[in-house]
């Protein structure tokens, strides 16, 4: 049996709502019944476009949200249920990185700082020196020289910057990261880079990652099997090399031939423009 | 035949720092044309400049723009106006705030209509809804009476596509209209724009820094980078036999979902420095010829 880091059963999520004449409350329910099982050491990407549901999984994953029912099992503990406390030693051994390290990297600290800080919380390190060759080690893992320790994050490129968030989330050496939408920003020839490093960081630290995206093309060259998201559910999921050459579900099928491939195609545009309502404007 | 858009040598400043390094280019009628660059490449750049937008402190310090064979430059403000959103017309980035909020979505596109046609109000309501229709939007007549708040953002995004061609303009500047939408709508979008090209007879600059989008919907492309050409020609020919190596470089770094990872290659670094120093180089030879 493969050893599997993380997994959930049930994982349904649903956040309060007021509506109708009363405000009454009702709840709606935004992630429903999602069964996974992430492998030690292997890439599961999360794909869904946008009001899928698929950033509220990865906070449920990371317990930034508490479930409405159903369990998320951790290394073997159950951590659907467990209060802050206890939550606080099982923090640092899963870590997030966020899609704007513009507002994740706190803009009044040097990346040093930042990135040492929560070495400092957990007591793992002790005075100025340690905590500069940690800094160093950490840069020097993302691909930053060490002199980036004394700069602000304004004074990096996005590139830059996105690796600096990447540094902060290693920085306790966490078994488990989730990368929320962390290339979508980035320009192409920068993505790649931050692909690449995603990749390699992997094959050395082992980590074991849940990768979201809305973007399947991306998905492909980082991640082990795929999970397809659609209004809260999981309407596929597999390696990515089946889901990718023989899509199941007709909803993965539209996602993927909605990709425009840089070949030029004279059929591709000659569908005739779905109708939309006022209500499903943006729905697929 | 005259082109309906021709750039030549044009160069842009924003204060001491060029952004725009004697960049030529022609769309001709009829012609979809990509315009292709990443962040810094200039390429927003350079359709604020034919739309007369450029930010206050960007000055053209050399080159033309012509717009059916008339110098855009040259125009005084009221003859410009006359141009813009009549005969030249913006499909902006982003349609959560391109829209009034506190007006009518059916307010927004007859005030163009009154104002460019001379429609009274009665029949440019009626021509706002046949529009509509054409961006495939269903029951127009009541949308005509929404607040932007009160609809999607893939219909917002309809709603400027029906704006830009509301008067048969001559050319339309695509600036990344689909970067914010998901696949799905995305797809949505480029099929309607092509569809009201194709019925309105407009040509369209298509700003954008996606090779696929570009292949999709455009015959030719310009490729940009610092402010410079660096590549144009049919879109099929430069995608299948790219000549320079940063547009070979942006395809080999263009990940795809038809093919397994290990295609991906970033783009080298040395490479991106020897097109800076190159237009650095450029930067130095134009500053020692200025008298």
């Amino acid at each position: 049996m493969t050893d599997v880091l993380l997994r959930t059963g049930g994982l349904s999520f649903a956040y309060p709502q007021r509506s109708g004449l009363f405000r009454r409350r009702i709840l709606r329910d935004v992630i429903k019944r999602v069964d996974l099982a992430v492998p030690r050491g292997s890439v599961l990407g999360l794909v869904g476009e946008s009001g899928s549901g698929k950033t509220t999984l990865g906070r449920l994953l990371v317990r930034l949200l508490e479930p409405t029912s159903g369990g998320i099992q951790f290394d073997g503990i159950e951590i659907g249920d467990l209060d802050e406390a206890d939550m606080r030693p099982l923090r640092a051994r899963i870590q997030m990185i966020f899609q704007d390290p513009q507002s994740s990297l706190n803009p009044r600290l040097r990346l040093g700082t930042t990135l040492t800080r929560p070495l400092s919380v957990h007591g793992r390190i002790k005075g100025r020196r340690q905590q500069r060759e940690r800094a160093a080690a950490l840069l020097d893992l993302v691909g930053l020289p060490a002199d980036f320790a004394d700069r602000y994050p304004h004074e990096l490129s996005g590139g830059q910057r996105q690796r600096a968030g990447i540094a902060r989330a290693l920085a306790l050496e966490p078994d488990f990261i989730v990368a929320d939408e962390i290339v979508s920003g980035l320009d192409v020839s920068t993505q790649a880079h931050i692909l690449l490093l995603l990749k390699e960081l992997r094959a050395r630290l082992g980590l074991t990652m849940v990768f979201i995206s809305h973007d399947l093309s991306v998905v492909r060259v980082l991640c082990d099997d795929v999970a397809i998201l659609q209004h809260g559910e999981v309407v596929e999921y597999g390696p990515v090399a089946r889901v990718f050459s023989a899509p199941r579900h007709p909803y993965t099928q539209q996602l993927l031939a909605a990709i425009p491939l840089p070949d030029v195609e004279p059929g591709w545009l000659g569908e005739q423009p779905t109708v939309v309502s006022q209500q499903q404007g943006s729905a697929a | 035949m005259t082109a309906t858009l021709s750039v030549r040598d044009l160069c842009v400043a924003i204060g001491a720092v060029n952004v725009l390094r004697g960049v030529s280019l022609e769309v001709e009628p009829g012609e979809v044309r990509g315009l292709v660059g990443e962040s810094g490449a200039g390429k927003s750049m350079l359709g604020r400049a034919v739309l007369g937008l450029l930010p206050a402190n960007a000055t053209i310090t050399s080159g033309s723009i012509a717009f059916e064979g008339r110098d855009l430059l040259g125009l005084r403000d009221a003859e410009r106006r006359k141009l813009l959103g009549r005969r030249i017309a913006l499909i902006p980035q982003d349609p959560m705030t391109s829209l009034n909020p506190v007006k009518r979505v059916g307010a927004q596109i007859s005030v163009l209509l009154r104002h460019h046609l001379g429609l009274s109000k009665r029949a440019a309501l009626a021509r706002a809804a046949e529009l509509l229709a054409e961006v495939a939007i269903r029951e127009p007549a009541r949308v005509l009476g929404l607040y932007p708040h009160e609809i999607s953002g893939g219909m917002r995004q309809r709603v400027l596509i029906a704006m830009a061609f509301a008067c048969d303009p001559g050319l339309v500047i695509a600036d990344e209209p689909t970067t914010a939408l998901d696949v799905t709508v995305q797809r949505q979008v480029l099929q309607l724009v092509e569809r009201l090209r194709r019925s309105h007879g407009a040509a369209v600059l298509f700003v954008t820094h996606d090779l696929g989008v570009v292949a999709k919907i455009c015959r030719t492309m310009t490729v940009l980078h610092a402010g410079r050409v660096l590549e144009e020609g049919e879109t099929a020919d430069v995608l299948a036999r790219p000549r320079h190596p940063y547009t070979r470089a942006l395809l080999a770094a263009t990940p795809r979902a038809d093919r397994p990872a290990e295609a991906l290659r970033p783009v080298p670094p040395a490479l991106i420095e020897q097109l800076w120093s190159e237009a650095r180089r450029l930067d130095r030879v134009s500053a020692a010829g200025q008298p």
